[in-house]
């Protein structure tokens, strides 16, 4: 007889995160509308650190960042094949369950979105779908995520007005704060700094480059430079095929293919 | 010199017909006005003799019409319109929701391809058609089966029939406004919510319904502006009895009907023209509330969600 332990404590589980990643994907191909738009996709994305998918526009970035969460699946002209998994579960399997999936991953989009309520609201909008009606609890998470994104001071006094009266980088550093009020595990971020201002763009980096800690980040960018400065890893995506993914420092100073040299030294973009 | 006469031709000529565009429309929005203006105040000074005669109060709130004699009360009509326009948006709004979201979240794009233009050829149905279905369908369905079911005996020529007359013609306008307020909301803000854990019916309920408020009461507003005016449909299928009605199987008489079906007719009584215009003036004020007010909400709504 083995002794089994039933439940995973902490440091097991933790264990087992540094052991398998976080995010497999095998042999996974995406067909919108019987055109092939991800071929053929393995790969292995490590823990905690940030992996930057990179490519020129229309190489199916967003679409490889979709297929994470399954946001794909509303889409009806969508045929997925292959699976996803996460902490060796695969979301695309019989027994996933979709909101389970969504909820282990915030998404971090390319322009703000809040959500039509208060900034309060927003945050608690997840952890309420979830159950919690607690109203101690709520405030609680509310405080602790605004100031992870460093909010706090900033709309602590108006946490009941309308979350579309922030600044667009305020915004956006909502949408992360939102986004980790559901404890998801990974971050996904699809060009989230595009349409903010340099500094808007810096803070945000510079908070993902906090969150690696604690979290697996995955971002999508056309911006070579931001590549450069927030990641550990880089996948470069051409037509639909992963073409080259290792350290950041190897894809950018000395890519194998001839393509991702290209890219690199900014002759395709 | 010569360079500069020759430049400032051609600008002078642009300026003068900016001017002359601006003014132009600014003299037709005016016209546009005075007519409106014109209407108030020609259906004020031939409602005048009716008013004199009595305060505005006892005619607005006597139920008593009986013209022979001189009785003008207003409130029969005015709570027939108030009831027909009350059921039909009781029927039409939770059904025009329901089938906007369907149409936009659930439905594939071919079912609502289809779907949409054929919304916007009922539309364009005329009105005296429906009046024919609601004589020929309606009125026998309430008269003989519905309200047996309740007990109650009727001809079936009622406030409901005209109710649900009413909402089978503002289903199209309701439906196409509401689908195309659904779909300017932002697919990212669905994901947003998708992606946070929530299902889509959460989704739909908490943001996208919430977010779509205000253009939905807007969609409402103006399906009640059309209500409240239609006349030719309603006045079939709705008894044209001038009492209160005071159930939903009881006749009822919409103002649109009175002044249609008596307008030119025992026009020798006293005061007769007097009433029906005032009536057309009722009908006037009561839709220029509606919408003055509902805009001021709307307004407000706006200012506060979004
Ligand atoms: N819903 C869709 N319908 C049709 N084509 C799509 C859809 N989503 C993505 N595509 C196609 O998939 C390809 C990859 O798109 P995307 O993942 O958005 O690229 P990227 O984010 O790298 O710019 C593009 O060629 C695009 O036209
Ligand atoms: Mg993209």
């Amino acid at each position: 007889m083995y002794a089994i332990p039933s439940i995973e404590t902490e440091k097991t589980q933790s264990i087992i995160h540094q052991v398998n990643p976080h995010i497999q994907i095998k042999d996974l191909n995406v067909y919108v509308e019987d055109q092939h738009i991800l071929k053929n996709i393995n790969l292995e994305i490590p823990n905690n650190c940030i992996t930057s998918i990179i490519g020129p526009s229309g190489c199916g970035k967003t679409t490889l960042l979709k297929t994470l969460n399954r946001l794909l699946d509303d889409s009806t002209e969508v045929k997925v094949t292959g699976s996803v998994l996460v902490n060796g579960e695969d979301i695309y399997g019989p027994d996933a369950e979709v909101t389970h999936i969504r909820k282990k991953m915030g998404l971090l989009s390319q322009k703000p979105f809040p959500l039509p309520m208060s900034i309060f609201d927003n945050i608690a909008y997840g952890p309420k779908i979830h159950g919690n009606r607690d109203k101690k609890s709520l405030q609680a998470i509310v405080e602790r995520q605004l100031k992870n994104v460093g909010l706090w001071e900033e709309v602590k006094d108006r946490l009941d007005s309308s979350a579309s009266k922030l600044s667009i980088g305020q915004q956006q550093r909502l949408c992360l704060a939102r986004g980790l009020a559901v404890e998801p595990e990974i971050i996904l971020g699809d060009e989230s700094t595009s349409a903010l201002d340099p500094i808007s763009t810096q803070v945000i980096e510079n908070l993902l480059i906090q969150l690696k800690q604690d979290y697996t980040i995955v971002l999508v960018t056309h911006i070579l430079r931001q590549a450069r400065r927030v990641s550990d890893y880089i996948l470069f995506l051409y037509n639909g095929e992963v073409v080259e993914f290792g350290r950041s420092e190897d894809i950018l100073l000395n890519p194998q293919n001839e393509i991702t040299q290209q890219y690199v030294k900014g002759f395709i973009s | 010199m010569k360079k500069k006469a020759k430049n400032l031709l051609p600008v002078n000529y642009r300026l003068i017909k900016d001017l002359v565009i601006k003014n132009l429309s600014g003299v037709l929005l005016g016209i546009c006005l005075l007519v409106i203006i014109a209407i108030v105040i020609g259906l004020s000074i031939k409602s005048e003799p009716l008013i004199s005669t009595e305060s505005l109060w006892n005619i607005l709130s006597s139920s008593v019409w009986s013209p022979m004699k001189g009785n003008f009360g207003f409130l029969p009509f005015i709570m027939g319109t108030v009831w027909v326009t009350l059921i039909s948006l009781v029927i039409a709004v939770p059904l025009c929701l329901a089938a906007s979201v369907y149409l936009v979240e659930y439905a594939g794009n071919r079912l609502r391809n289809f779907v949409l233009p054929l919304v916007n050829v009922l539309a364009a149905i005329p009105p005296v058609l429906y009046g024919v279905w609601g004589v020929l369908f309606v009125v026998p369905l309430i008269g003989n089966y519905i309200a047996p079911l309740f007990g109650i005996s009727t001809t079936g020529y009622s406030v409901f029939s005209g109710g649900i007359v009413l909402a089978v013609m503002i289903f199209p306008i309701m439906v196409s406004i509401m689908v195309e307020v659904l779909q300017t909301i932002p697919k990212e803000l669905r994901s947003v919510s998708l992606s946070l854990g929530a299902t889509k019916l959460e989704t739909i309920q908490q943001v996208v319904l919430k977010k779509a408020r205000p253009g939905i009461m807007a969609a409402i507003v103006l399906a009640v502006s059309r209500a409240f005016g239609e006349t030719i449909a309603v006045l079939m299928v709705c008894g044209n009895i001038p009492k209160i009605p005071q159930s939903i199987f009881d006749a009822g008489y919409p103002l649109p009907a009175l002044i249609a079906n008596n307008f030119g007719e025992m026009m020798s009584i006293p005061l007769y023209d007097s009433a029906l215009m005032f009536a057309a003036l009722l009908l006037f004020i009561i839709i220029l509330g509606f919408n003055l007010i509902s805009r001021g909400i709307l307004k407000r709504m706006e200012a506060k969600n979004i």
